[in-house]
């Protein structure tokens, strides 16, 4: 455990050492402060049928910068330590690889609950001044930030296997950028299939980001998402771990 | 200290180290010699526990590198080859993390930082970022770390390689020092380099080891069938030869001319010297003599005799 956690410590402390870092929460903060604005002027136009959270988390300018944001957490974390050859000082100390690759994976999720935090802010400044509530029930808080947690693990993991997968940074990038983004667009396949029923609508329902997130901010708990995204989860950095095994191995 | 058996590694079908056995005692300073692609550093890695071998075993402080995979690296400072490093870490929080993660227990840490600092010479950019350290002070910076938890082996791979004159000195006298508290095995295109530092010499070519002594006794092996330098004036070189020729302890004879002087290389028989002969064929023949000589063998010679090269 002392061991996971030194490792842990050196892969925040190096995320944060890195301008890419500032980058990205600059521009992050940007486009949800203007995705929360969105928000605002949907409710001041369209209605009451939703609740501010609803708006916030159900938009394009979600969706945008929730998908782009992986591959630019991920992609430096093997790539970089295979490019630079530090994998080599890192994996004769001894450490074992699962811990390797747990504490790199559990820095980039650090990361990314570090880019969410200040949103949850937004809502209280609008209760603060508008006095309406930004949710109904405290549920679609949990709900909202909940899914955000759960799809964060596979897509942070995902970005970590292609990151394992190459010695290029870019190339890491590009790889974990197109699977989420394939994943992603396969969710959105069920506002497209027509008839309730069919099985690939049924899939794509049950795979859809989109879907799962809809429910959850509005505080509907669906157990199905919960165990498909823990267990893909598990599955990625298990195929994570092998190919890192394999490539040093190779190498 | 180290006990390595049988040790290959092969990489799809190419062979990089092919059943290699050798040991190393506690306290010796081992030079590991060969030419690039020799399987230097893929044996290095491999005793690091970084490879797995394709078969045979090795040993390290008596934990298997394979079996015993963690235990051994406790017991083991490796700095690869070009010395990489973290360049967004400072050194003295490089040297902190770096000796924490391989075991240091935290209430030492300070106290062992703060010692190889002081051993490589790097008290006066403790607070730099490593990006902007010179090529020598990195390579301090990662020997500083090979030994920040007190390993028992040291193995570096090429530990001076791409520094000038200078800290080539400053490097091989601080490996020097590290001989009363470490075994070292280290791995060197620089010749010199391993007389003056090394006890045993290991020298291997293309994954097998061709020689494996200690300096001094790999030299004297080769000087037995070193060649001869006779220089003197004679009448005629070609008549001069053919007598020099017929010495019974003589093998052959190549001449040059210098001037009016004649350079004479004389291979003698194995195991023999005809420097007295060609001594008394000198005064016979009333020639006058400038040299007679036997030139020191150095290792070069050695290491381009035993991996095939061409012999400097």
């Amino acid at each position: 455990m002392r061991r996971f956690l030194i490792l842990f410590g050196r892969e925040v402390s190096s995320a944060f050492h890195q301008p890419l870092a500032y980058v990205v929460l600059f521009f992050f903060l940007i486009v949800t402060g203007f995705n929360f604005q969105a928000g605002v002027t949907l409710l001041n136009t369209g209605g009451g049928t939703v609740t501010m959270v609803q708006a916030f988390f159900n938009t394009v300018y979600f969706w945008f910068p929730f998908v782009l944001v992986f591959p630019l957490i991920t992609m430096r974390v093997f790539a970089e330590e295979a490019k630079m050859g530090t994998i080599e000082t890192l994996m004769t100390a001894p450490v074992r690889d699962f811990q390797v690759v747990l504490a790199k994976y559990s820095g980039c999720l650090f990361f990314y609950i570090i880019l969410w935090a200040p949103s949850l802010i937004y809502f209280l400044v609008f209760r603060e001044i508008t006095g309406v509530k930004a949710a109904e029930a405290l549920g679609s808080y949990f709900g909202a930030y909940g899914m955000l947690l759960l799809m964060g693990l596979l897509f942070t993991a995902i970005g970590c296997l292609a990151s394992a997968l190459t010695d290029n940074q870019i190339v890491a990038a590009v790889i974990s950028f197109a699977a989420i983004l394939g994943f992603f667009f396969l969710g959105l396949l069920s506002f497209l299939l027509p008839s309730t029923g069919t099985f690939l609508r049924e899939l794509t329902y049950y795979l859809s980001p989109v879907e799962h997130m809809m429910d959850y901010s509005q505080g509907l708990f669906d157990s199905r998402p919960v165990v498909f995204y823990l267990s893909s989860t598990f599955l990625v950095l298990f195929a994570t771990y092998h190919i890192f095994q394999y490539r040093r191995w190779k190498s | 200290m180290i006990k390595v058996e049988k040790l290959t590694k092969r990489f799809g079908g190419f062979t990089a180290v092919d059943g290699i056995d050798f040991e190393v005692q506690k306290g010796e300073i081992v030079g590991f010699l060969g030419p690039n692609g020799a399987g230097k550093s893929t044996t290095m890695r491999m005793l690091s526990g970084f490879l797995p071998p394709t078969s045979g075993k090795a040993e390290v402080a008596g934990f298997d590198v394979f079996l015993d995979s963690l235990r051994a690296r406790e017991h083991i400072g490796y700095m690869p080859e070009n010395v990489p490093l973290y360049p967004d870490m400072r050194v003295h929080e490089f040297l902190r993390y770096r000796a924490a993660l391989k075991g240091v227990p935290g209430r030492r840490l300070k106290e062992r930082v703060g010692d190889v600092l002081e051993l490589c010479g790097l008290k006066d950019v403790e607070k730099k970022l490593i990006g902007n350290l010179s090529k020598g002070y990195r390579q301090r910076v990662g020997l500083a770390d090979a030994m920040s938890h007190e390993p028992d082996l040291l193995i570096l791979d090429e530990p001076t390689i791409g520094l000038d004159p200078n800290q080539i000195r400053l490097v091989r006298d601080l490996i020097r020092n590290l001989r009363r508290h470490h075994t070292i095995l280290l791995s060197t295109h620089i010749l010199p380099e391993v007389e003056m530092v090394c006890s045993r010499v290991i020298i291997i070519n293309k994954g097998r080891i061709e020689a494996l002594d200690t300096p001094q006794n790999l030299r004297a092996h080769l000087a037995e069938a070193g060649q001869i330098l006779f220089d003197a004036i004679v009448p005629d070189a070609r008549a001069a030869a053919s007598t020099l020729r017929s010495l019974e302890s003589v093998q052959s004879v190549s001449h040059r001319a210098d001037g009016e002087w004649t350079i004479f290389t004389i291979h003698p028989k194995p195991g023999q010297d005809p420097r007295e002969s060609l001594y008394e064929q000198a005064v016979e023949n009333k020639w006058r003599v400038r040299e007679i000589s036997r030139p020191p063998v150095s290792l070069e010679q050695v290491f381009a005799e035993v991996t095939g090269g061409e012999e400097s």
